[in-house]
This record gives C-alpha cells, sequence and structure tokens, in this order.
C-alpha cells in the first residue's frame, strides 16, 4: 500500500507542477488544486498508513494518529478558501486584460488591449 | 493566569469581524473602531513588553491545553519588539488610509484589520503549524489588501502574487508533514528537542525539511530567486497599502530568526545549520540586485520596492554572520529599514497626487505646489534611507559594518553592503532632481498636499532621528533579544515548565 500511495502523491504533484507551469491561469488553478490534494495526502500520511484503525484512543485495540487527519482539515479548508479566491481573480483578470495568460500580456498574440 | 498575550490577536479579530458585520456604517465610525484597535494595539505591545523584559520568556497555553499538545503563545522580545513595529506602522498606515484612500474599495479597515491580526499571530505563536495558519490569515487579507482600488495593473500583479504565496503555502506544509513525521510533534520548544536527539538515519529528512523552510521564508523575505513578484506588486498595490506590506518581508525574516535558532540548532551553532550556509551567498545576491533594480527604476514606488529588496538582503546577509552582535545589528537595521520604506511608499503617493497624470513616474512634467516643503522632506527622507547620519540608517549601518569585521567576512560583505548604498543614493539624488528641479514651463500644478496625509509622512521620518536619538537604550534591548535568540535553551526549559505546572495543576 505505501508504493501505491506514494506513486498517488507523487503522480499528483506531477501533474500539479506541469499545470502550474503552463502560465494560463485556468490550468495553473487546477495545478494549484493538484498540488494541494498532493500535500494533503503526503500530511495525511505522515501519521502512518494504518488500516482499520479509528482515530480514537481506547475504543479498538490500534489506533492511528488523530492529529495529521486535524491539520489535512485545517488545510483543506484553507485551501479550498484559496481556489475560490484565484478563481475570482482569475476571472477579473481574464476580463480587465482581455487574455488569460498569468503575465497579463499574451506573447503569442500581437494584439493588445 | 494573565490573558494579555493573546489580546494582539483577539482584537484586531473582533474589530474585524464587527466591521464585516455592520458593513453599512458610516464610513467615519469604521475608521474611528479601526484606529481606536491599532492604538490598543500599540499599548498591548508595550504592556507585552514590560513584561517579557523581566521575565524573558511568557508562555500562553490557549485553553489551559498543556504544550506540546495544546498551542501556546510564546511572547519573548523578539515577538514584542514586532509587534511593537506593526502596530506603529499599522497606526501610520491607516490615518493615512482614512483621508479618502479606503474609500477606494469595499470593506478596507476590515481587511486591514484581519491582515493585523495575521501578523500579530505569526509573531507570538510557539507552534509550527499554528505559524503556517497565521502565515495564511495575513496572506489571504493580503491578496485582497494589494486588490484594493482595483484596476488591471493590479490584477496583473495580483496574480502573480496570490500562485506564488500558494505555491509557498503548499511547500510550508510538506516541510511542517515531513518534520510531524520524523519527531511526532509541531511545539517547536519540543521539536528543538527531539530534533537534538534525532537519530542520524533521521538527519537527511530533517535537512530536507530546514531547506524548504528556507525556500517558503524565502518567497515571504524576497531572498534572490524567489523575490521576482515582488516590485510590481509593491508598486502597483495602495499607497498605505504598501507601507504596511513593508512589514511582510520582514514576517519572512522573523520566521527565519524564530524557526531555524530555535528548531534546527538547539546543541549547533547557528552558522553550522545547513539553511544558515545558503542564505549568506543568497543574501549577498539579493543585495547586489536590489541595488542595480533602485538603478533602473522607473517610478518613485518602484525605486522604493526595490530598496524592500535591498533591506532585505543588507537584513539576512548580516542574519547570516550569525553571532550575537550581527543579529542585533541586523534587528536594528530591520526596525529602521520598515520605517524608511514604508514612509518613502507613503511619500511618493504625496508626490504623486501633486504631478497629476505624471504621478509618480520620473519624467518631467510642470511644478509642484508644495515644490519647496516636499522637497526638503525629500532631501532629509534620502538621507535618512540612504543611511548618512545623523538619521538611524547610519547607526544601523556602522553596527552592521563592525559586526561583520568580528565575523571575518567584511572582505565580501562591505564593498557590497557600501557599493549598494551608493546606488541607492545615486538613484534617490536622481529621482530628486529630477522632481523637484527640472520643470517644464507649463503651467504648475494647483493641488495642495492634504495636511494630515503630510504630518503622517513628516512623522515616520521623525521617528528615524528619535531611532537614532534613543540608539542606546534600543540597542541594549535588541543585544538582549539576540542573546536569548543565541540561547534557545531557556525557550524551551520556559515551555516544558508550562507543561510541568498545568499537568500539576490538573
Amino acid at each position: 500500500m505505501e508504493a501505491l500511495y506514494a506513486a498517488t502523491v507523487g503522480v499528483l504533484m506531477a501533474c500539479g507542477i506541469y499545470l502550474v507551469l503552463r502560465a494560463r491561469t485556468f490550468p495553473v488553478i487546477m495545478g494549484l488544486t493538484l498540488i494541494s490534494h498532493a500535500v494533503n495526502l503526503f500530511l495525511f500520511a505522515t501519521g502512518r498508513l494504518a488500516l482499520r484503525a479509528p482515530a480514537v484512543i481506547g475504543q479498538s485495540e490500534t489506533y492511528t494518529d488523530p492529529l495529521p487527519q486535524a491539520l489535512v482539515l485545517t488545510a483543506i479548508v484553507i485551501g479550498f478558501a484559496m481556489t475560490a479566491f484565484v478563481v475570482v481573480l482569475a476571472l477579473r483578470a481574464v476580463v480587465e486584460l482581455r487574455n488569460d495568460h498569468v503575465d497579463g500580456v499574451d506573447p503569442d498574440e500581437d494584439w493588445r488591449p | 493566569m494573565t490573558h494579555l498575550p493573546v489580546l494582539p490577536i483577539l482584537i484586531p479579530l473582533i474589530a474585524g469581524a464587527l466591521l464585516i458585520l455592520l458593513y453599512d456604517l458610516p464610513l467615519w465610525l469604521q475608521r474611528v473602531i479601526s484606529i481606536a484597535s491599532t492604538l490598543s494595539l500599540l499599548g498591548l505591545a508595550l504592556a507585552l513588553g514590560s513584561r517579557v523584559g523581566e521575565a524573558g520568556h511568557l508562555v500562553y497555553a490557549l485553553g489551559s491545553w498543556a504544550p506540546p499538545f495544546g498551542i501556546v503563545l510564546v511572547p519573548d522580545r523578539l515577538s514584542v519588539l514586532m509587534l511593537t513595529l506593526t502596530a506603529v506602522l499599522a497606526l501610520f498606515a491607516v490615518i493615512y488610509a482614512s483621508r479618502n484612500d479606503d474609500e477606494a474599495g469595499a470593506h478596507f479597515h476590515a481587511l486591514f484589520q484581519f491582515q493585523l491580526m495575521g501578523l500579530n499571530g505569526a509573531f507570538l505563536t510557539g507552534d509550527l503549524f499554528n505559524l503556517f495558519v497565521f502565515f495564511e490569515v495575513l496572506l489571504i487579507a493580503s491578496y485582497a489588501l494589494l486588490l484594493h482600488g482595483g484596476g488591471p495593473a493590479r490584477s496583473r500583479a495580483g496574480l502573480h502574487y496570490v500562485i506564488l504565496n500558494l505555491i509557498g503555502s503548499a511547500l510550508f506544509i510538506i516541510a511542517v508533514g515531513i518534520l510531524y513525521g520524523v519527531t511526532g510533534t509541531l511545539n517547536m520548544a519540543d521539536l528543538a528537542v527531539r530534533i537534538s536527539e534525532a537519530p542520524p538515519a533521521d538527519l537527511p529528512l530533517i535537512q530536507a525539511a530546514s531547506l524548504i523552510f528556507l525556500v517558503v521564508f524565502g518567497v515571504k523575505a524576497a531572498l534572490l530567486p524567489l523575490l521576482f513578484w515582488l516590485p510590481r506588486a509593491y508598486t502597483v498595490a495602495a499607497a498605505p497599502v504598501a507601507a504596511l506590506f513593508a512589514i511582510m518581508t520582514k514576517v519572512g525574516v522573523y520566521a527565519m530568526l524564530r524557526v531555524f535558532p530555535l528548531v534546527f540548532a538547539l546543541n549547533t551553532p547557528l552558522v553550522d545549520t545547513l539553511a544558515w550556509q545558503w542564505l549568506w551567498p543568497l543574501a549577498l545576491a539579493t543585495l547586489v540586485l536590489g541595488g542595480i533594480g533602485v538603478l533602473g527604476a522607473t517610478s518613485l514606488r518602484n525605486m522604493t520596492a526595490y530598496m524592500v529588496i535591498v533591506s532585505a538582503g543588507t537584513l539576512m546577509a548580516t542574519l547570516a554572520l550569525g553571532s550575537s552582535q550581527a543579529i542585533a545589528a541586523g534587528l536594528f537595521y530591520l526596525v529602521h529599514s520598515t520605517l524608511m520604506t514604508a514612509a518613502f511608499f507613503l511619500f511618493a503617493d504625496l508626490i504623486a497626487r501633486q504631478r497629476g497624470e505624471a504621478g509618480d513616474h520620473m519624467v518631467v512634467t510642470s511644478a509642484m505646489k508644495d515644490r519647496r516643503t516636499l522637497g526638503i522632506l525629500f532631501f532629509l527622507g534620502a538621507i535618512a534611507f540612504a543611511g548618512l547620519p545623523p538619521f538611524s540608517g547610519f547607526i544601523s549601518k556602522i553596527w552592521i559594518l563592525e559586526s561583520s569585521l568580528a565575523e571575518g567576512a567584511s572582505g565580501s560583505l562591505w564593498p557590497i553592503l557600501l557599493g549598494a548604498g551608493l546606488l541607492m543614493l545615486i538613484a534617490l539624488s536622481r529621482a530628486g532632481s529630477k522632481f523637484f528641479w527640472r520643470q517644464s514651463g507649463e503651467r504648475p500644478h494647483e493641488l495642495r498636499a492634504d495636511r494630515v496625509r503630510f504630518g503622517v509622512v513628516c512623522v515616520m521620518l521623525l521617528t528615524s532621528v528619535a531611532l537614532s536619538i534613543q540608539a542606546q537604550p534600543l540597542m541594549d534591548y535588541l543585544s538582549a533579544t539576540a542573546a536569548s535568540l543565541q540561547d534557545p535553551g531557556q525557550y524551551v526549559e520556559t515551555v516544558m515548565n508550562t507543561t510541568r505546572s498545568l499537568k500539576e495543576a490538573h
């Protein structure tokens, strides 16, 4: 399971970095989302992977570390708010700058606003 | 237990929440709430300062949950210094903004208070994940503040700023996750103990985490390869926002000073840590790039943004020397440079308002109405900024140069630091002569400077004089700060004692 988990985190991160480097606002936002998924999974794994173990002490033989789950929850909430913000910002930039390049100027077009 | 340490977080939180809920309050009342909250932060910071001056470290366990499981706030001399500086700066910025800059967009004062809450929280916390959370609070407020007033230029700079900082936040969580995975704790004092006792097999992971932290804090503090978002963002931000942002690069520096000596260097000298060895060359390169940027800037605000980079480079190069004396000198420079860059952002706005279409761009236009008073102010500000006597910049620079002599690093630091100072002086005098001496023959602009705005800038420049008059007490305080940073054992001891006393109480 460790190998599968590590590969998942790695692939998500790699795709995220590739998309962020596309330098168009929509792919960049998708990339940021993938990166935050990868980071959340990574954070989750820092409490070690355990099957059939609740995050409550004293309810079963084995238990898993509850702290990373709380941290992931915090990170998800923050990541969600940030994604919402950056989507709105990107929309605003598209309307005001009339292109979707992150630099605000499209290198492939001669036309300028 | 007294609740003083948590108040600098709660007051702006409550003020900000009130301002959002009562958004249709008349503007003057919003301003009163905002200014009152900022003023009370200054009072709180000073009150905390007198408490910390006796004890060295205070520990406040939130909800009386014992560390390392509960979150603690640990105000010490460094935190109090940063809290006071933030409160002073915020007070100037909010008064300046209250003339009418806050009318340009919605919720200015609420965002401003949330920004202060994030800053104060970051300066007070003693928990690594909590530091991340407060970083996010101050960042999301700063995203919205940067866009305050709107316009394509701000959207464009905002995109860079937001995307880069989101990636920085992702890296921050990765580093925190690595440390938690290795040590099983997030409390900084507890982390310090666990890391100093870590088996050699874990060391590569710990060092990887420390370098990721360097990248994360480097993005905030404008360390060389990570600083290219800064000039554009600071140039386009509204003047009071840019003035408040002068403290933002210092948050990165503060985080470095908090995390590296404590967490990664409990039993080893600070200069031997891997991150600190990287910091020295990168900081010098930052300084060089900042100096070149100052010379090539096209507007006064753009130039000030590059001066922020110069000051960040100087500061980090000084801290990278690692000795107590160097850190104390660096902290003095931090106070001086933060106030001066903020004053210059506001001053650039004053000038821009008098020049009509030309704004603060370095082009020849018709004469300003208040060119004499503004010219004298510019002259004084420029020599204060460039580090000439009798202002505080001179004292801090001498102190930095002297401390590098003791470390045997003068060969590389002296020429670069003095060279950057010279470039700044050239750029400032070029800007000054263009603004005040070369005028086109057209009819002069009629608009007078607003008295309150003008007064704020004057008082900010006067703080530089006050700093140099009161240099000795401040230097004593900063030497004590640096000495306690060099001795993280005391910090750890205080937190552990709290754990013990809380457990006995239960």
